[in-house]
């Protein structure tokens, strides 16, 4: 690898040109996009039906269900995060590409995001409605997702790195990723449980906040050495 | 002159072989200092440290409890360790601890949540309360069940070790930030009706044989490591002259 090769595009231009590729390949594929929303919908509707349709009793547990439901969602959409490029030889590229991987897989877990952490962000007011979330939740649920849903992703990656060369990766990816996905649930649904009680928030949001900046500056990294392992194994 | 000495003990820790050897003769030690401790601190708290004022003899069961909770968090780290000098020096032996490691630690945990439960029915009442230790305790099993099932879904060995090194490692960063969420998850959703954390300070009689205990468990961990670790050496590196010039000896 000569440096006149990499040169040739910034690393700048690799990750815009990874993004537009992927979003591309995701705009050909709309059941990507698709999917887990409807996971999420009907995941959520069968609270109400399997323990209790009172809305006093869904108002307590409305956050705590639209963020475990959002969680499953995002694990459930993980697959799709490596899985094609592994099949097609495109991840082998990206990898043995003269630009940091890191940034390749942050480009990645970018468009990941767009496609499933951020419509599902703002399908859950709707659904906080059905839930009979309290009025002053609102707010604060949408900017938990909007913090938490990025560092799914994010710690998701890590996971759907190290299994992608593996044949049967679904129970695999699950008992990998939800512990870590622990920390998340418990200050996003923490922090609209307390708006609900008239308490201050911003303790929350600056956890949920500094897991995501942690998150962002570790999990690519660790994504990308993992991403050098399952394509060697 | 010091560091020159360690590195020369670092890279020779590398080679099997002599990994091999030189445990072999730590064995009989590790074992022997475990036993004699294991012993001593069951019979010294069984039977002689003074009941609890308050749990009467029940409390006893802290001799098996506390040791092996506080040996589920240690292999943790331990296998994280040795999981990174794997992957940075890419010695052999080091993965085969990290790999040793991961089912002793879950063993560990599991006693540390069994002693609890037990001693959680008569203390508390109930087999289980979401209080924040026993929560995080349930989720380093979990975390021991990853690296586990990780290990082995791969077919190659090398890339099973380094894939659950990279796992270990992301899971020791998240330790403390499951312990801490956990902890305060607790405090905010109910008020903390039973703490394991505000320990009464313990009398010395009682402290003593715990001491003991605690140090037999890690004497113990580090024997069964050593055998695990043997055992995978022989097995990984069967076709070696070292390892047939063994077997055909004996």
């Amino acid at each position: 690898m000569t440096d006149s090769s990499v040169g040739q595009i910034s690393t700048w231009r690799a990750f815009t040109g990874t993004l537009k590729r992927d979003l591309l390949l995701v705009f050909r594929r709309r059941s990507d996009i698709v999917n887990p929303l409807l996971f999420f919908s009907i995941a959520v509707t069968l609270f109400p039906l399997g323990i209790s349709p009172e809305p006093e009793f869904l108002s307590n547990i409305a956050a705590g269900v639209l963020w475990v439901c959002a969680l499953l969602a995002t694990l459930l959409s993980l697959d799709s995060l490596f899985q094609q490029d592994m099949a097609d030889g495109s991840l082998e590229q990206l990898v043995i590409s003269p630009h940091p991987l890191f940034i390749l897989v942050l480009s990645k877990v970018l468009v990941h995001w767009l496609v499933t952490g951020l419509p599902l962000t703002l399908l859950a007011p709707l659904l906080a409605v059905m839930m009979f979330l309290p009025d002053e939740g609102f707010g604060t649920l949408f900017i938990t997702l909007l913090l938490g849903t990025p560092t799914l992703s994010l710690i998701g990656a890590i996971g759907a790195a190290l299994t992608v060369g593996l044949r049967k990766t679904g129970v695999l990816l699950t008992l990998l990723i939800l512990p870590l996905y622990i920390p998340i649930l418990i200050f996003g649904t923490g922090a609209v449980m307390a708006t609900s009680n008239g308490m201050a928030v911003g303790g929350h949001l600056a956890i949920l906040g500094a897991m995501f900046l942690i998150a962002l500056v570790m999990a690519p990294l660790a994504a990308g050495a993992a991403l050098k392992i399952s394509l060697n194994g | 002159m010091m560091f020159e000495t360690f590195r020369t003990w670092f890279h020779r820790m590398g080679s099997p072989k002599w990994f091999y050897d030189i445990t072999g003769r730590w064995i009989p030690w590790f074992g022997g200092i475990a036993a004699l401790c294991l012993l001593v601190g069951t019979v010294w708290g069984l039977f002689f440290a003074p009941q609890d004022y308050q749990q009467g003899n029940s409390f006893r069961i802290i001799y098996i409890h506390v040791p092996a909770a506080i040996l589920a968090q240690s292999i943790f780290f331990t296998m994280a360790i040795a999981g990174g000098i794997g992957l940075i020096w890419k010695m052999k032996v080091a993965d085969m601890v990290a790999k040793s490691c991961a089912p002793i630690g879950a063993t560990m945990t599991f006693i540390a949540l069994f002693t609890g439960a037990v001693w959680g029915k008569p203390t508390w009442g109930a087999w289980w309360v979401w209080d924040a230790r026993l929560t995080s305790m349930l989720i380093l099993l979990f975390l021991y069940f990853g690296v586990i099932a990780l290990q082995s879904a791969f077919d190659s060995k090398q890339s099973a070790a380094r894939a659950s090194a990279i796992l270990s490692l992301v899971g020791v960063v998240n330790i403390p930030i499951i312990k801490y969420s956990v902890e305060w998850w607790n405090t905010l959703h109910q008020p903390a009706t039973f703490t394991l954390t505000e320990k009464p300070a313990m009398p010395m009689e009682m402290w003593m044989p715990l001491l003991v205990m605690v140090i037999g468990f890690y004497c113990f961990f580090a024997t069964v490591l050593m055998m695990r670790t043997r055992n995978e050496i022989l097995e990984r590196e069967k076709r070696t002259q070292w390892v047939q010039g063994l077997l055909s000896s004996q």
